[in-house]
């Protein structure tokens, strides 16, 4: 008996036609890859990433070791972002610095979005009181401007890498939770749905198997253009001292220890800003191409 | 008589399904009995929103919750009555022993999913079969169902399949666990009318095979005449007819059946007139009269009809009908195709 991949293989010679299996994610993914600012921002993505996980083979120097003697200097060959206050080399702190955004960005979103899900599909499948009470807790937190909100958490926990995971990760499950429910809510009333039912399924498998995989393109859309408002968020609070301590390296703690030399050492501020522009850029970029490859109408 | 009894494989008492909506309750099935016999195709016939395929759902428990609610019946299957079933029980019976065709194949199918996939999986579910022994399961349903290249079309997506192939696969998925009972809910409107053709035949060749029972639910009288061996005509939510398909198709003794017959056209009759349609709409299920509810668009309407529902009374041996004036239709004192 002759395989499916054999079958096809056969077929491909007689006709000469590619024979093609494609899915929603494969269709999407084709898509993806015409667009080209989209795969701009996936490369900066990818890049960072690669930055972030490699930091110490990439940095020239010890972000936080101090050459008092090299201190506030300019971009020269040995130190190619200059050197900061306390003679730190600004281009090593930049890289290291990666790694917290891209950490905070992807736990952070991690976590909005696991607890998005829970409740998005608690609220959405099942509707009623719990689907009342949960959407108006919802909008209790959307009541909160997201900084505002994330300011008023991290005074309370207190400062740290870890608060501001769960500052952020708290702040942005509502909003996933809404796409979420609107899309179950779309779905649920499929057919496919009701003939699943129909053959026996349960709730859980329902769920699990029949509506995630169908609702989840907007989720991964939202859930990728979030990394880069949480990098934002991050930075922000960082900004403010109330985010990522001293002396690790942070972008947004380096944007506000160089602020009062903007006029005389520009470069200290410029560095850690333009990384966070192009890194949140990159989020945005690839977010808002998946969005354009995940709909259908535009193929 | 024993025989008989147990020859019953379904018995619907007296079910009633209500919708209860902002504007007010929705009577959408209201006293519907039938039973259902082993081997024997039944036709539901009436026009849309009759409460057919809701009638269908209610046997699965299907009603849309919080909106719709079963109020009362009783629906006897392997004696036991499934409104009083727990979910988990009621999850092994669905797609097990008593499955379900959907109207349009072009939604019943889960798009992420390839068809091979949709097949197996009611197998895995109620068989706790292996993958492997599933997908040879599978291939063999597609093969049973006629889908050509069946091994290569078993990785394709649903999008890849023509309207009537999606509803052969939606037959495969139906009876891969040899059911019981087949409920299929108008099955071919969807498709166009050569396919219509292919996909009965195959249901009623599947039939003979597995010797299951079928439920076929239609507003289609062809479908019912070629296919059916009895049928229930149901109007406004309420079974107005149900007997054999000879009676309904050259007895029919209630008003509203001779007029579904008489807005067919038919072609072995000499002389050909204009169709005539049913004069008037059907009414909102919404506070029904209590009296007869077809008495409004009725040619045979009589004081009686206005003042109570007709009970549906066996006029003859396994001819039901609710209508006042059927006896005068059984013999022949009103002429029924009159024109």
């Amino acid at each position: 008996m002759a395989t499916i991949k054999e079958l096809e293989a056969l077929e491909e010679l007689e006709t000469g036609k590619k024979y093609s299996r494609t899915s929603l994610y494969k269709d999407a993914w084709k898509r993806l890859r015409k667009n080209k600012l989209a795969m701009l921002g996936l490369s900066i993505v990818v890049l960072l990433i690669l930055i972030a996980i490699f930091a110490p083979l990439i940095s020239p120097y010890n972000p936080i070791e101090r050459i008092k003697e090299d201190s506030s200097l300019g971009p020269s060959i040995n130190y190619f972002f200059g050197t900061d206050l306390l003679g730190r080399d600004i281009f090593s702190r930049v890289i290291y610095g990666s790694r917290i955004s891209i950490e905070v960005g992807v736990i952070a979103v991690g976590i909005s979005v696991i607890i998005g899900l829970f409740f998005g599909a608690l609220s959405g499948y099942f509707g009623g009181l719990s689907d009342a009470v949960i959407m108006r807790v919802a909008d209790i937190f959307f009541a909160f401007p997201y900084i505002l909100g994330a300011i008023a958490i991290m005074t309370i926990l207190g400062p740290g890498i870890v608060n501001i995971f769960i500052a952020i990760g708290i702040l942005g499950w509502a909003s996933i939770a809404r796409i979420f429910r609107s899309s179950i809510l779309t779905i649920k009333n499929k057919e496919y749905i009701e003939a699943a039912r129909a053959m026996g399924a349960s709730n859980k498998r329902i769920i699990m198997k029949h509506i995630f995989p169908n609702s989840f393109a907007p989720i991964i859309v939202y859930a990728t253009m979030n990394v880069g408002t949480a990098i934002i968020v991050e930075a922000a609070l960082s900004f403010l001292g109330i985010g990522v301590q001293p002396p690790t390296a942070a972008w947004g703690k380096m944007l506000a220890d160089s602020m009062s030399y903007i006029d005389i050492a520009p470069w200290m501020m410029f560095f850690p800003g333009l990384a966070i522009l192009i890194t949140v850029l990159g989020f945005v970029l690839l977010g808002d191409g998946l969005r354009d490859a995940f709909d259908p109408k535009l193929k | 008589m024993a025989e008989i009894e147990n020859n019953k494989i379904l018995e619907v008492k007296n079910l009633s399904t209500y919708f209860y909506t902002d504007d007010g309750v929705v009577k959408a099935v209201d006293g519907v009995s039938f039973d259902l016999k082993k081997g024997e195709t039944l036709g539901i016939v009436g026009e849309t929103g009759c409460g057919k395929s809701v009638t269908a759902l209610s046997i699965l428990r299907l009603i849309p919750q919080p909106l719709g609610r079963i109020v009362g019946g009783e629906i006897i299957f392997e004696g036991r009555d499934l409104l009083k079933l727990g979910e988990k029980d009621l999850q092994n019976l669905r797609g097990n022993k008593i499955s379900m065709i959907f109207q349009d194949p072009m939604t019943s199918l889960n798009p992420v999913y390839t068809v091979g996939n949709q097949v197996m999986e009611s197998l895995i579910v109620h068989r706790k079969l292996k993958k492997e022994e599933a997908r040879k399961e599978g291939l063999k349903l597609l093969e049973m169902v006629g889908i050509p290249e069946f091994k290569r079309r078993f990785n394709s997506y649903p999008h890849e399949f023509s309207g009537g192939m999606r509803q052969r696969v939606m037959i495969a998925m139906a009876i891969a666990n040899s059911p019981s009972i087949l409920i299929a809910d108008e099955p071919t409107t969807a498709l166009d009318v050569t396919v219509q053709a292919q996909i009965l035949e195959l249901m009623d060749e599947l039939k003979h095979k597995t010797n299951s029972s079928i439920i076929i639910i239609t507003h289609d009288l062809g479908v019912v005449a070629k296919y059916a061996d009895r049928v229930m005509v149901m109007y406004a939510g309420k079974p107005v007819e149900f007997s054999n398909i000879d009676n309904i198709f050259y007895k029919p003794m209630h008003p509203y059946t001779i007029g579904l017959m008489k807005s067919v056209t038919r072609l072995d009759e000499e002389k050909r007139g204009n169709l005539k349609p049913i004069e008037g709409l059907p009414p909102s299920l919404i506070d029904l009269p209590k009296c007869c509810i077809f008495s409004a668009r009725c040619k045979y309407v009589c004081d009686e009809c206005k003042r109570e529902y007709p009970p549906l009374v066996e006029i003859e041996k396994d001819h039901f009908v609710s209508c006042y004036r059927a006896k005068e239709f059984m013999e022949g004192i009103i002429e029924r195709f009159d024109n």
